[in-house]
């Protein structure tokens, strides 16, 4: 693709600006939870924009904003120049989980956007059969969904927002429900059709949390921050199509994206959101089960790490997402056993000592931590001790941290901090009463 | 490749076949049917009520016809508004927080009382047509079909997948088309087989509500209901046997015809994304699908409703979801009008009840209710512990399961009431004490729904659980109480409510009986109802329906509903 480097002076040709865009939810009683801050998107005709960064960063609400799906609670969005008010003409979008109609067949879902516009049957029947064809899915006209593979059924999903001939592309992280291999297919025949030309949309915007996947699609890469998502990094990707992952210019660049995604924030980011108890208490915890930070940190122990690995590399080997490797480090790191830095993880001594320890005083080494690292763990411990009875309702719980988050994650971060707390013997949690007691907890 | 399938095969076998014959048959004696019947609606109602029931049993075809219309008849308006109440519910919050308490309600409402309510007021509104008494006996089906099915329209509506939701937004689907193409395709599967339920229900109706006495007169309509009503009467067991061995067979059409081929087809809108295990498909839908003038015919129509649903009605542009908290001010507002039209409402009901009522009533009510309650609690435990072990025995059986689900589901759609006279001769003849034996009849109807979900869930254990249970030995009472009870106690539960609250409503029916000039009477609320029924006392119908209501919404929401909670929540993994 031609590189376009000249930024936002191009305006004559934007297909949709995005201009301080913020999205918070309301809540009743604290503070509104921010999404999405001061976010500034351009696009142009001719290019593929990605939009990488961990789950929980808002591009897939961003995503929404632009497909007209949500209206943001500020800032402005103009699509050719006019204002977006819903769904508009002219754009199109992939989801993650195909989101195909399980009772019409592949040709009648694809038919589906034409029906709307109330398109004429004969053209209808053309447009279908051509999309159709194009996106390699002929002889499955008359197959429903379910008859299909996952690679097949996104073939669908293509196909449905192809015939439409949007202008804009929009997906929603569309190879993520895919295996590997079938995932990889579909990229690079998405991308021979577009330098081919064949594809009638003129742009393509797509929310991804696969560094790589990025790199190898993308002409531009917007880099989102967490909590609030911002946009954190913009960079060009150089190379030309095709592009191949095992080029060191690709590496490097994957490589530089891990360094950013895991920099810590700088001290001015940090003083921004200044850790109050309040907010200390209301961390949000990665569901990250105990099993799987002993795993990790015993490969990271191990040979041919002894202590510290690349997490490119790392993610490689143990076939994991940056989306999933990146919240499990940063826990490793939240609770001191182990560093990010650079795009590297480094195991801490505090790790050592739990990779070496046996099944109980690993348990009373991650009691000791998780009481001082993590507030919530700690509170909740706290209440029960003061409590005559020595129970606590988790419904207070719940409801001090949905001030300050949404609902899901609230009820995340509860869960994570019952099996933690579970497993360390430091109270035990009755599902069906929803309290917290020291039920056959020992003292100690 | 895609085109495999040319015009030019089509014409080539254009000749009806056998398929052909059978279904032209079937086709053509339903519409002669309908067309007979259309013909006596628009008569002169003093010709109704003076209407002769005939009991020889040539009549009994053309009847068993009206029955059956009416039944139909019933489920058209029960779908329209299906289709408009719950949408209604579905899409507008303030309009859902009026209308779901009010059909959680109206579900738990015991129909047959208001019989009488509702034919005095459809024969006022069509004076001295029969058409009154048949929209009155209608409207009485409806009532007993609607709210389910609005129910699980509703709840199939607020659990669209969000994802559906926003390709249908994103895609720009007008209203119409969305409700066509989203909203009924994915309530189908609920949809069809609450249908079903309320078509089991509604046999049931049709035949009490086809002859009622309320006060000095009695309205009766050709049917099946009214046969066996004149055949008590006049004593005559060898039509009563008619009478059943007629409906037996209208059962039988009807499942085989219609509700087997629509279940079967509605699970093609499963919402499922990945093959299930096909069952074979019943008979009659192999039929349309190879027959080619039925399947040319099932096209058209199929082709005629797509291309409804592809009109793009414009409604209103659909705005984008906004977040922001809905007004409070109006939210107040609406409340507060609720409110006031609710307490209006009460004390109206008050007033009028007091006006001819004492407090002693009420007493003796909620007396009535406790021994019908006890009746109901009694007989739940006892078709539990029937039902229990041989719903059981059965699912664990594949054989057994394909042979005995069918039946059981037979069973469920047949109207109970046709068999109560049997009892009724029986206890007349040997004396015995009818406060007992009357009470086996509220549940002979619905103690079928306990016994086909019993097997559903017995057949649906998974078979690793069997397995361990084999190999560790678990056996004997162990077994019951560890493994299968809990295995199948969400099943159970689903079963439970629906034959209890079919309990409930058959006490209307059951606790008063009579054969010739024997009168059976069983104490509890439901011979209440229907004693005021045939007093034409208003205010006490009211005081025993609504205290019924009472006890069926305390009996759902302090038994049914935290028990299937808890067996849901405590027997799913995950």
């Amino acid at each position: 693709m031609d590189q376009m480097t000249s930024a936002t002076t191009m305006t004559d040709i934007a297909l949709l600006s995005v201009r301080n865009c913020k999205q918070a939810y309301h809540k009743d009683a604290a503070a509104d939870l921010v999404v999405l801050d001061d976010v500034d998107l351009t696009l142009r005709e001719g290019e593929i924009v990605g939009l990488l960064g961990r789950s929980g960063s808002g591009k897939s609400t961003l995503l929404r904003i632009v497909s007209g799906l949500l209206k943001p609670t500020s800032g402005d969005v103009q699509w050719r120049g006019k204002p977006v008010t819903g769904p508009v003409d002219g754009v199109a979008m992939v989801f993650q989980s195909f989101a195909l109609f399980p009772w019409l067949t592949v040709q009648e879902n694809v038919e589906l956007g034409l029906e709307a516009l109330g398109i004429s049957k004969k053209e209808r029947e053309d447009r279908t059969e051509a999309a159709i064809d194009l996106i390699g899915l002929g002889g499955y006209d008359r197959a429903y969904p379910k008859e299909l593979s996952g690679g097949m059924r996104q073939r669908v999903g293509l196909a449905r927002a192809l015939v439409v001939h949007p202008d804009l592309l929009l997906m929603d992280e569309p190879f993520s429900a895919l295996d590997v291999l079938t995932a990889e297919t579909l990229r690079t025949d998405l991308i021979d059709l577009w330098m081919d030309g064949k594809l009638p949309v003129k742009s393509i915007l797509m929310v991804t949390h696969n560094i790589e996947e990025a790199v190898l699609m993308c002409d531009r890469v917007l880099v989102f921050s967490s909590n609030p998502g911002r946009v954190a990094h913009e960079l060009t990707v150089p190379f030309a199509h095709p592009r191949n992952r095992h080029d060191p210019e690709f590496r490097q660049m994957v490589d530089d994206i891990y360094g950013i995604m895991t920099r810590r924030k700088t001290p001015a980011e940090t003083k921004q959101a200044a850790p109050t108890p309040a907010t200390g208490f209301a961390t949000p915890l990665h569901p990250i089960g105990t099993n799987l930070m002993a795993g990790l940190m015993e490969t990271l122990a191990g040979p041919p790490y002894e202590g510290r690995a690349d997490l490119p590399a790392l993610a490689a080997v143990l076939q994991l997402e940056a989306d999933e490797l990146l919240p499990l480090g940063e826990t490793l790191q939240l609770l001191g056993f182990a560093e990010l830095t650079e795009g590297d993880i480094i195991l801490t001594d505090q790790g050592r000592k739990f990779v070496h320890a046996e099944t109980d005083d690993r348990k009373a080494l991650f009691a000791t931590i998780i009481r001082t690292h993590v507030p919530l763990v700690a509170a909740i411990r706290q209440v029960i001790d003061e409590r005559w009875n020595h129970r606590a309702s988790a419904v207070r719980f719940r409801d001090e941290l949905e001030d300050h988050m949404s609902p899901e994650y609230a009820e995340e971060t509860l869960r994570t901090a019952i099996s933690w707390g579970r497993y360390a013997e430091l109270y035990a949690y009755d599902e069906e009463a929803q309290q917290f007691s020291l039920e056959d907890i020992e003292e100690d | 490749m895609a085109n495999i399938t040319a015009p030019a095969l089509l014409s080539s076998r254009r000749l009806p076949n056998i398929w052909d014959l059978g279904a032209g048959l079937v086709v053509f004696s339903a519409l002669i049917a309908v067309t007979h019947v259309a013909r006596h609606t628009l008569g002169p109602l003093p010709a109704a009520q003076t209407t002769t029931i005939h009991l020889d049993p040539s009549y009994l075809p053309a009847y068993a016809v009206r029955t059956t219309l009416r039944m139909f008849a019933a489920l058209l308006f029960s779908l329209i508004f299906t289709f408009t109440f719950a949408t209604l519910a579905a899409k507008s919050r303030r309009a859902a927080m009026v209308l779901i308490p009010l059909l959680d309600i109206l579900q738990s409402v015991p129909i047959l009382g208001f019989l009488s309510f509702t034919v005095v007021f459809f024969m006022n509104l069509f004076p001295g047509r029969v058409l009154g008494a048949e929209l009155a006996a209608i409207f009485a089906i409806f009532t007993s079909q609607a709210w389910n099915m609005a129910f699980s329209f509703y709840q199939s509506l607020t659990t669209l997948p969000s994802d559906l939701n926003e390709a249908a937004i994103s895609f720009r689907l007008s209203a119409w088309q969305r409700f066509w193409k989203l909203d009924v395709p994915f309530a189908m599967p609920g949809l069809v087989w609450n249908t079903m339920l309320s078509m089991s229900g509604g046999w049931f109706f049709v035949v009490a509500s086809e002859a009622i006495t309320v006060g000095n007169t009695t309205f009766t309509l050709p049917g099946i209901g009214s046969y066996v009503a004149t055949a008590l009467d006049h004593k005559n067991i060898w039509a009563i046997g008619y009478a059943i061995f007629t409906m037996l067979i209208v059962i039988l059409l009807y499942d085989q015809l219609l509700f087997r081929p629509l279940v079967a087809w509605s699970g093609k809108f499963r919402f499922e994304t990945t093959a299930g295990i096909s069952t074979p498909d019943p008979w009659m839908l192999l039929l349309i699908r190879r027959t080619r003038v039925l399947r040319w015919a099932g096209e058209a129509v199929g082709d005629a409703a797509s291309a409804l649903g592809r009109l793009r009605l414009k409604l209103p542009a659909r705005q984008a979801a906004a977040n922001k908290p809905p007004s409070k001010i109006i939210d107040f507002i609406w409340i507060v009008l609720i409110s006031a039209v609710a307490l209006l409402a009460l004390w109206r009901v008050v007033e009028y009840v007091s006006a001819s009522l004492h407090w002693s009533d009420l007493a003796t009510v909620l007396v009535d209710g406790l021994i019908t309650m006890l009746r109901v609690v009694v007989l739940m435990i006892i078709a539990a512990l029937v039902w229990v072990p041989i719903g059981v025995w059965i699912g664990l059986r594949p054989g057994a399961t394909r042979i005995a689900q069918p039946i059981a589901q037979f069973l469920a759609a047949f109207p109970a009431n046709l068999l109560f006279p049997i009892f009724v001769i029986a206890i007349v003849y040997f004396h015995v004490n009818a406060n007992i034996w009357l009470t086996p009849l509220m549940l002979i109807g619905t103690q079928w729904y306990i016994l086909f979900n019993v097997i559903a869930g017995a057949a649906a254990f998974p078979g690793d659980l069997k397995e361990v249970s084999a190999n560790f030995r678990i056996s004997g009472l162990l077994w019951w109480r560890r493994v299968i009870i809990p295995g199948i106690l969400p099943y159970f539960v689903t079963g439970a409510i629906t034959a209890s609250g079919g309990a409930w409503n058959a006490s209307i029916v059951a606790e008063v009986a009579s054969w010739g000039n024997t009168h059976l009477v069983a104490r509890g609320l439901g011979s209440y109802i229907a004693q005021a029924t045939t007093d034409g006392s208003t205010p006490r119908i009211v005081l025993g329906v609504a205290v019924m209501s009472g006890f069926v919404v305390l009996f759902n929401r302090a038994l049914w509903r935290p028990l299937y909670a808890y067996a849901t929540r405590r027997t799913t993994l995950g």
